[in-house]
């Protein structure tokens, strides 16, 4: 574990809450690590299991899974069925070895700026502290060194603005 | 594939933390970028008009843009997206103020991360499909919840613009808290005399249905098409042939058996009974839990006396549905207060000054009733205990309220003024009366305020203490309010006869639950959520729900007033036009894929999935599919992540497109 190590993290958050609760911690002007990222989804009950392997995959340290508060769901009862996929897959993820803190399941709701800056803070601290997610690295690699690819451009950019 | 993205530095909002040339500079290198701009203001009409010309310049297919959270600009740049000819839907926002420069402070970090964040919304980007806006029907009704000043306002303003109202008040009479003020500041008068004629005007008015003692059990639905299940509680009385005469009360034998919370318990009502005299409807409710019938079988007093044979024991609470195209939420406040059963007060944490131990201290909506002309004393000045004039009175100013310990931070803002207006009523009605104020700071801002308190103070000689009161104890008769003045730095002890706590506004206790029923956000207060703390503040996050009144935040009369008025105009708008364009955030089924285990209608929340056949030309089923009904679907993706073949998909955050961006991590 090195000292400077910065971990990857992404947050699949629902629009209506903890999207909108991260806005409130911007608007806030609330500060938290950079190290998470969003990805919103219209609702926390849409977030299938396979986009957090795939995360993973990706060289994701950490992940965080965020919707209202129960009761509070934008469409009735999303947030319901999405607690309890995450209580099968975690306890899926903890059988394979996944250290549990890697996946972390919260509820912010639009006017929890505060919570959502704690959450992430929190979430951030705790893999800071793990370490990076080797295991999954290591398959990733193997998996990239036989389909090697590297993304170009094909298009002339044009580039201007402000100081260009 | 051609995409252009523009940075904004949102003048120094996003610019000050994120290095936004660089961020243009780097997105330049992503495949599939053929421009990339970074610009002061991107939303201004030059910024706008820059996008515009690169899409037109460069036949671009989509663009991406880093700026503001996309709920505040999002359709900001669709517009220019779709006048530029290119659909609305490829058209992505990287969040680089809210989830980026605001939340950061170190340049280098920050500024990957815009990186990063833009990066995903290209890779997105590339997989989003153009889709096109659903076109959904109005029904121009609306549905007001909460019969205080500001639902009556709100209703007034929608049914005078020639649109059906449907008013849902829970108690049996509208007029909600204002019904029970003795007087308004800063003008003080009388809270009834303006009031009254209001009420009257929304009974009779033909567009609004009026629909008392009356509770929104269920709200289905979405913006223009909401459909609402509102329990009618049974008054037991046939409102059809009620005239109102009121003999049943005045002759009902059940006397003393429950208090009048219209009177803030500070009286007694039958158990046959009307809240008050200027009640609408003027139709009296029979409370069961203490009517002699319902226990024993007699009595039927009421029966006796009705001419009209109106009395209906036997009636159940009966549900109406009511289609509606907006929904105004004005349930408003109650007041952090004391219960009769101390056990059962919320004010435990002002067990010092004796709230709900001693009779004489009370709250603001007491002394509202006391000095009011219609209320328990008829406007005598008589404190609870034994009737006698209070010769000095204290009146303690936030209790409860600035008070984090008892979980309230916020400010009331309505006791500084009707407290100045209490001590004032006092002086007027007891002359030789002293009248002791205990505030921390006065906050008089508005029309009239501030002079309004000066008034208390230099003419009607109301002695202003600044501190707080330690302890309030009975001796000899006496209350002995123990307190600090903080200007003089003494502590100072008075022996009072009635004391008045101004104690803290707070949400309604079920207001967290109808939230939960229509399905807008609260803060930890339980108070609705705007959708813009400045520039939607009558607005839910919600669409077609728009908030009135005190339910909001705490609100004085003239503020509740103007928000229902707005709420008003804003379900008006909604009702300008015949149709409203819906986002078409929609589930799909690929019905090549789908092998019919329906799971995604055991899921869905609003039983859009229906059952299709696939059939040969002979009319042969060949299989059954799962199909979305675009109306009902709201786009949830439940059923997306819940489908095993993955056949279903959410329109615009389609698999696809998330794992373009994970990927792009």
């Amino acid at each position: 574990m090195s000292e400077n190590f910065e971990p990857k993290i992404v947050a699949f958050v629902c629009n209506w809450c903890t999207y909108t609760g991260a806005d409130l911690a911007g608007t806030s002007r609330l500060k938290y690590p950079t190290n998470v990222k969003l990805i919103r989804v219209m609702c926390s009950g849409g977030i299938d299991p396979v986009f957090i392997l795939k995360a993973f995959e990706r060289g994701a340290d950490g992940i965080l899974v965020s919707g209202c508060h129960p009761n509070d769901c934008h469409y009735n009862a999303g947030n319901f069925h999405a607690r309890r996929r995450w209580e099968f897959f975690d306890e899926l993820l903890k059988f394979t070895g996944v250290e549990k803190e890697r996946l972390q399941f919260s509820w912010v709701s639009a006017s929890e700026g505060k919570k959502f800056v704690d959450v992430v803070t929190k979430v951030t601290n705790d893999i800071r502290a793990l370490g990076p997610f080797k295991s999954y690295k290591l398959i990733n690699e193997e998996f990239t060194a036989q389909f090697p690819e590297t993304p170009v451009n094909e298009n002339e950019v044009i580039l201007s603005g402000e100081n260009a | 594939m051609k995409i252009g993205v523009f940075i904004c530095h949102c003048g120094e909002n996003i610019g000050r933390t994120v290095d936004c040339p660089r961020v243009a500079k780097a997105c330049a290198w992503f495949p599939g970028v053929a421009v990339s701009i970074d610009y002061k203001y991107m939303c201004s009409d030059p910024g706008q008009n820059m996008i515009k010309d690169e899409i037109r310049k460069h036949k671009l297919d989509a663009i991406v843009v880093g700026s503001c959270s996309p709920h505040m600009h999002e359709k900001t740049f669709r517009k220019a997206a779709v006048s530029a000819g290119i659909n609305p839907f490829l058209v992505e926002i990287a969040n680089l103020r809210e989830h980026c420069s605001w939340v950061h402070d170190d340049i280098d970090a920050a500024t990957d991360k815009a990186i990063e964040l833009t990066k995903m919304a290209v890779e997105k980007v590339k997989h989003n499909q153009p889709l096109t806006t659903i076109e959904v029907p109005v029904t121009k009704r609306t549905l007001v919840i909460g019969g205080g000043i500001a639902g009556i306002q709100a209703a007034l303003d929608v049914a005078n613009a020639g649109y059906e109202v449907v008013l849902v008040e829970k108690e049996p009479s509208i007029g909600g808290h204002m019904s029970q003020l003795s007087e308004t500041f800063p003008t003080l008068d009388c809270s009834q005399c303006i009031l009254t004629p209001r009420m009257v005007e929304v009974y009779q008015h033909p567009k609004i249905k009026l629909l008392s003692y009356s509770e929104v059990e269920k709200v289905e639905g979405f913006i223009g098409n909401f459909t609402v299940t509102i329990r009618k509680k049974a008054r037991h009385i046939d409102e059809t042939l009620c005239t109102g005469c009121g003999l049943c009360v005045t002759k009902c034998p059940v006397k003393k058996k429950a208090y009048n919370s219209f009177e803030e318990n500070l009286a007694y009502r039958p158990a046959v009974y009307v809240p008050f005299p200027q009640a609408v409807p003027n139709i009296p409710v029979i409370d069961e839990t203490v009517c002699t019938y319902y226990k024993t079988g007699k009595c039927q007093m009421c029966v006796k006396v009705c001419g009209r044979e109106a009395i209906r024991f036997e009636q159940q609470d009966t549900m109406v549905t009511e289609d509606v195209g907006a929904i105004i939420v004005a349930t408003g406040y109650k007041l952090y207060s004391i219960d009769r059963k101390p056990e059962d007060s919320m004010l435990k944490g002002y067990g010092e000054y004796g709230y709900g131990k001693y009779k004489d201290v009370i709250d603001g909506l007491q002394f509202e009733r006391i000095a009011s002309a219609s209320g328990p004393t008829e406007g005598e000045m008589k404190r609870p205990s034994d009737g006698k004039v209070p010769k000095k009175v204290v009146f303690i100013q936030c209790v409860g309220s600035r008070d984090e310990s008892k979980g309230f931070s916020y400010c009331s803002k309505i006791c500084c003024m009707y407290t100045a207006k209490h001590a004032m009523l006092y002086k007027h009605k007891v002359h030789d009366g002293e009248a002791y104020v205990f505030y921390m700071d006065i906050r008089s801002g508005g029309k009239m305020y501030e002079e309004f308190v000066r008034r208390a103070i230099e003419e009607d000689g109301v002695k202003y203490v600044r501190g707080r009161v330690s302890k309030i104890y009975e001796e000899n008769g006496k209350y002995i309010v123990k307190g600090e003045d903080t200007i003089a730095g003494m502590p100072v002890v008075i022996d009072a006869d009635m004391v008045v706590l101004a104690t803290a506004m707070i949400a309604q206790p079920e207001a967290s639950d109808l939230a939960q029923t229509i399905g807008i956000p609260y803060d930890k207060y339980g108070f609705y959520n705007e959708a813009h703390p400045k520039l939607r503040p009558v607005e839910s996050t919600t669409g077609g729900v728009f908030l009135a009144g005190a339910c909001q935040s705490p609100k004085d009369i003239p503020e509740s007033v103007a928000m229902a008025s707005a709420a008003a105009a804003k379900a008006l708008v909604l009702f300008g036009s015949d149709k409203l364009e819906r986002e078409p955030v929609i589930a799909k089924v690929n019905e090549a894929l789908c092998a019919g285990c329906f799971y995604c209608r055991k899921v869905c929340p609003y039983s859009a999935v229906e059952v299709r056949d696939i059939v040969t030309r002979d009319g042969v089923v060949l299989k059954q599919v799962a199909y979305v009904n675009e109306g009902l679907c709201q786009g949830c993706g439940t059923c997306t992540a819940t489908c095993p073949s993955k056949s279903i998909e959410l329109a615009g955050f389609n698999n696809e497109e998330i794992f373009a961006q994970i990927a792009a991590l």
